[in-house]
């Protein structure tokens, strides 16, 4: 295509290509830190384009597409193209993984051992993730956890982190000299702004962890600590997983054996101080 | 960061002459081996690249690209074979031969065509006084309709050689009832009944098409239906069939259905695009449809595959139903906005 960009974020390698310069001039800033594919193959390809030539120049409307399409991914204005290219990588990802369980979760890794914290849009995943960061912890991804089935170790996925609305400013008062992308104000999702991870977190990203915790997060609500059931933890975990019905037998062997190993909690939090504090106290009770 | 210049392999040609002769994969760059799994993917083959492939020398990333592919193409095997399962035992009652069509028969029979395939749908062929037992049957058994829509609803009834899809609520898998092989507008009008009469059972309550059954199925669809999407893949059927059961009686078997001229075609194809043959007269404007995707896994040659396109439509129906019909969904679009 007419401009491009290859990239690896943890273990997966990406191939950008676009109909527009902005979207990879963003993407080469913003993941200027971050290694080449490995081989140089890159395991997807993503494509940024427009469905009429036209449509380059009058009222530029971004395509997502790759390797994986959804036949109803709607277009983004060109202003959102890093958005785009970020929503086609996660496709690719969500729709083509079969290497790893994917887990639709954030998580921190200290001392060799992942907290793993799952839930809902609107959750705290992303935040949550990022202010444990500022406090020591290693950063390994905001959206999914790569859960490997031969091995049960998770691997780092430390893409930008997307920060929505509020979030934006809280990550920013605990992260102030991190790198921020554009403000992209308006999307389907919300005020959304990307924050590069810090150098620790992308120095390690091919460093993979111990589960050691699975945590579901809940905003908005008063302080509480409640133990997960085995069972309602495999349940709401398959549901929070891409490609959980995919990969057939290795899926549920590796998940149940995660859920098995670790143990689940679900946390209801009325703001992100408390959260951090419940999150250390339980680490620190292991 | 570096920009991956990808400008070779040019076309999907590359990936077929790579399905027929894999020691050329040998020769390629990372950038060439980006294209060629992008072209892949696109035409649904890198199942079947990555079984053609295993055990060449190449990069490691590019090696545990087409391992995964092999096991989700195992998976995908797994499933269809269980979804072929859960059809038989909802109709088995019928008592009527339920013959799996393409991918899924390609599997159950344990035939080269079926090794990395990517499996979609589950199709069957049922006798067509058996149809609306088959129906019936299905809906008991969890299978419910995809398109509400009462136009095409309609359509499919009256003039097409399948059921409208149905899909599984609890699994999520479209099965096709098929009756023939080419819709009854078609002005090409195949057998049926010899199609059922000359299946082979599994010996598991399933059969399959013969050989030549399958190889004529693989022709109608690819030449006297639809604009040649996926055409590559179901060439690749029809060269592994060959390649495994040869030509015998193919002719007098194409002859009894009317599809000579596109069974021809199959072979000669075959030969151009998996072998040395050069391919002369309209046969490269087929070349030329099958093999439009680029590097970046983008559909390419615009006008040839409009031109296929309006010659799908034009095969599958006469010309006054065709501007019916296309009225009737030029309507409805105009509704929906």
């Amino acid at each position: 295509m007419r401009h491009a960009v290859s990239l690896r974020i943890g273990p997966i390698g990406f191939r950008i290509g676009s109909d527009w310069r902005a979207p990879i001039d963003q993407l080469r800033s913003l993941y200027r830190d971050y290694p080449q594919p490995y081989d140089e193959v890159a395991d997807y390809t993503v494509r940024l384009f427009a469905r009429r030539r036209w449509r380059r120049w009058i009222r530029p409307s971004v395509e997502i597409g790759g390797d994986y399409m959804l036949p109803e991914a709607a277009p983004l204005p060109l202003r959102q193209g890093l958005l785009a290219a970020e929503m086609a990588m996660n496709l690719q990802m969500a729709l083509g993984a079969r290497r790893y369980l994917l887990l639709h979760a954030s998580a921190v890794e200290r001392d060799g051992r992942a907290v793993l914290m799952t839930g809902i849009s609107g959750a705290g995943k992303s935040t949550l993730a990022t202010l444990l960061a500022a406090r020591g912890w290693r950063f390994m991804g905001d959206e999914f956890a790569l859960l490997d089935p031969q091995t049960g170790l998770v691997h780092a996925f430390p893409r930008l982190i997307s920060l929505k609305n509020e979030a934006i400013a809280a990550a920013q008062a605990a992260w102030p000299t991190a790198r921020m992308g554009p403000l992209l104000a308006s999307t389907p999702k919300g005020d959304i702004r990307h924050m590069v991870p810090d150098a620790r977190a992308i120095a390690a990203m091919d460093v993979p962890a111990t589960p050691a915790l699975l945590l579901f997060p809940r905003y908005g609500f008063a302080a509480a600590v409640r133990s997960v059931p085995p069972a309602e933890a495999f349940v709401r975990m398959t549901q929070a997983s891409t490609n959980y019905v995919a990969l057939g037998e290795p899926g549920f062997a590796a998940l149940t054996g995660l859920i098995a190993g670790i143990p689940s909690i679900a946390i209801d939090y009325p703001d992100s101080d408390s959260a951090v504090a419940q999150v250390e106290a339980l680490c620190a009770a292991r | 960061m570096t920009d991956p210049v990808t400008r070779t392999p040019a076309s999907a040609r590359f990936l077929a002459r790579a399905l027929a002769d894999p020691s050329i994969v040998t020769r390629l760059d990372p950038a060439g081996w980006s294209a060629v799994l992008t072209m892949a993917r696109a035409e649904q083959l890198i199942g079947t690249l990555a079984t053609r492939l295993d055990g060449l020398p190449m990069p490691g990333a590019v090696a545990a690209i087409l391992a995964d592919a092999r096991a989700a193409a195992e998976q995908g095997r797994r499933a269809a074979l269980w979804e072929a399962e859960m059809a038989r035992r909802a109709l088995a009652p019928l008592g009527c031969p339920v013959v799996v069509l393409k991918g899924t028969a390609f599997v159950a029979a344990g035939l080269m065509a079926g090794q990395g395939r990517s499996i979609g749908d589950l199709d069957i062929l049922v006798p067509r006084g058996a149809l609306d037992a088959a129906e019936t049957a299905l809906l008991a058994a969890g299978w419910e309709w995809v398109k509400p829509d009462p136009y095409d609803d309609a359509y499919y009834r009256r003039w097409m050689h399948e059921l409208p899809p149905l899909i599984h609520r609890e699994r999520d898998r479209m099965i096709d009832v098929h009756h023939s092989i080419l819709p009854l507008t078609a002005r090409i009008t195949p057998d049926p009944v010899a199609l059922i009469a000359d299946s082979v059972p599994l010996g598991n309550g399933l059969s399959v098409l013969s050989p030549n059954g399958m190889i004529v199925h693989a022709a109608a669809h690819l030449f006297a239906d639809g604009d040649l999407a996926g055409g590559l893949r179901n060439l690749w059927d029809v060269r592994c069939l060959i390649a495994e059961f040869g030509t015998q009686g193919l002719a007098d078997d194409a002859d009894r259905h009317g599809l000579r001229i596109e069974v021809e075609r199959a072979v000669r194809l075959v030969e151009c695009l998996f072998g040395e043959r050069p391919a002369t007269g309209i046969d490269r404007l087929f070349v030329r449809r099958m093999t439009a995707r680029d590097g970046w896994g983008r559909p390419t040659r615009p006008a040839t595959r409009l031109a296929f396109y309006i010659r799908s439509h034009w095969l599958r129906m006469p010309p006054a139903m065709l501007a019916r019909h296309l009225w009737a969904k030029w309507r409805k679009a105009r509704a929906r906005v």
